[in-house]
């Protein structure tokens, strides 16, 4: 995928989102600003690298909401790009599609694949809201409470096997657990993954030195700064399953910005590691928003 | 004479009564505290992050006056008793900032019970009240330090 044709998928997206909102009666934007989350690079309603247990949009549990959301992270040797949509009915269920490419631009004709040679990957997620309430149940401890699940296609199967992958499809499962701290402005989240993909995927499932789901643990902790302004950190544990081409957990520090219910911007600085053979992998990651 | 004397008291009336806050009778409850909905904050740095009573009287009529001027809310308003609410929000907010105060008003099921009020209404006056702190220049930890106390009501204040 080109930028530009992440910049169209957007505005499909957006477009979509609201010829929907017009079509509908329910009612939409109840929620309390950035109480849904920002969209992951997985394109499930989270932080940045990790996933939530929150819904995604401003849905209550009589409305529905959506999000559309372009991601770029510029690393010193590759460029990482994912768009996608994604809907929340009733606060209740999740459902989205992400596209992510992961292009190893002049780096590619170092590992001979071929200057500009790009992994795209569709995610295609679901979540749904077992129990408890990150937002409003503030006399009690016990987080939201959500179950996910994530199928995952790359386009690059034959260079996968190529790789040592055992394939270029994959289902992830998570359990995530998100509080909102009013009492301390802090958002808290944790999330258990169960995982074979090799860079959530992008090099392909699974590998030589493990073809067996591992469970790996995502974190995210924020404070509020105001109402539109949460900066945070989040880690993200990975497996490393390839041969030769090892692979490191994932950190960031991030602020996420909301104009208003409709725009909100993600902004941050990520260690991806080791990626492919080429060690720290440090950059920015700048995510828009744009939904209700 | 007696006529003119009953002018006169009753044009001293009509002038008065907009003076004087005519709360209707309510059903017969106990008093108590508890029915503030939550367990108050000790000490008086929280009032003081407020503003003291004063701060809280500007916050909760500024926050009710910009509720019943949303056409969202409206309806809600439409049978509520608007001098008794402005003085037990008052009073409640006031109490659960630490103030040595009591609620004298109903507890939040019952006040509410025959409101109707919806999740996303009840955010709308959660985002009124933010103005509202906000205007008054109250510091966001707190303001969320007293949303920590208000947001659990949402279990008996919407009902729909």
């Amino acid at each position: 995928m080109t930028s530009k044709s992440g910049v169209i998928s957007l505005a499909l997206g957006l477009a979509m989102a609201g010829s929907l909102a017009e079509a509908s009666d329910m009612e939409t934007s109840g929620k309390l600003l950035l109480t849904g989350g920002v969209t992951s690079v997985e394109g499930a309603g989270g932080g940045g690298l990790a996933s939530w247990a929150t819904i995604t949009g401003y849905g209550t549990r009589d409305e529905w909401g959506a999000n559309a959301h372009a991601t770029l992270v510029e690393l010193p040797d590759y460029q990482f790009r994912a768009g996608g949509v994604s809907v929340g009915f009733h606060d209740r269920v999740e459902v989205s599609y992400t596209r992510q490419a992961f292009d190893t631009g002049e780096t590619g004709a170092k590992l001979g694949l071929g200057q500009g040679f790009t992994f795209n990957q569709d995610v295609v997620g679901a979540k749904v809201r077992v129990l408890g309430d990150a937002v409003y149940a503030q006399d009690s401890w016990v987080p939201q409470v959500a179950v996910g699940v994530q199928w995952k296609k790359n386009d690059r199967d034959t260079l996968i096997k190529a790789l040592g992958g055992k394939d270029d499809s994959g289902v992830d499962y998570y359990v995530a657990a998100t509080k909102v701290l009013l009492n301390q402005s802090l958002v808290m989240s944790g999330a258990l993954r169960a995982t074979k993909a090799n860079q959530t995927g992008l090099l392909g499932f699974g590998g030589g030195k493990n073809d067996d789901y591992q469970i790996q643990f995502e974190g995210s902790a924020g404070y509020l700064v105001s109402k539109r302004l949460l900066i945070g950190a989040e880690y993200r544990s990975k497996p490393d399953n390839l041969v030769g081409l090892k692979e490191d957990d994932w950190v960031d520090v991030f602020a996420a910005y909301a104009f208003n219910k409709n725009l909100s911007v993600t902004a941050a600085y990520a260690d991806l590691g080791t990626i492919a053979t080429f060690k720290d992998q440090r950059g920015l990651y700048l995510s828009i928003q744009a939904g209700f | 004479m007696s006529n003119l004397r009953t002018l006169i008291f009753a044009t001293a009336l009509a002038v008065a009564a907009p003076a004087v806050a005519e709360e209707k009778p309510v059903d017969p409850y106990t008093q108590s505290s508890a029915n503030a909905g939550a367990i108050p904050f000790t000490g008086d740095q929280m009032l003081a992050a407020f503003h003291g009573r004063d701060g809280v009287a500007r916050i909760v009529d500024d926050t009710l006056d910009r509720s019943v001027a949303d056409p969202k809310l409206r309806e809600i308003f439409h049978a509520t008793d608007m001098e008794r609410l402005r003085r037990t929000l008052k009073e409640q907010v006031v109490y659960l900032l630490g103030a040595p105060v009591a609620y004298t008003g109903r507890d939040m099921k019952t006040t509410h019970k025959d409101q109707g009020i919806n999740t996303a209404e009840f955010n709308i006056l959660v985002e009124h009240l933010q103005l509202a702190m906000d205007k008054e220049g109250v510091a966001y930890r707190y303001q969320n330090q007293l949303l920590a106390k208000l947001a659990p009501m949402k279990r008996d204040v919407v009902t729909r």
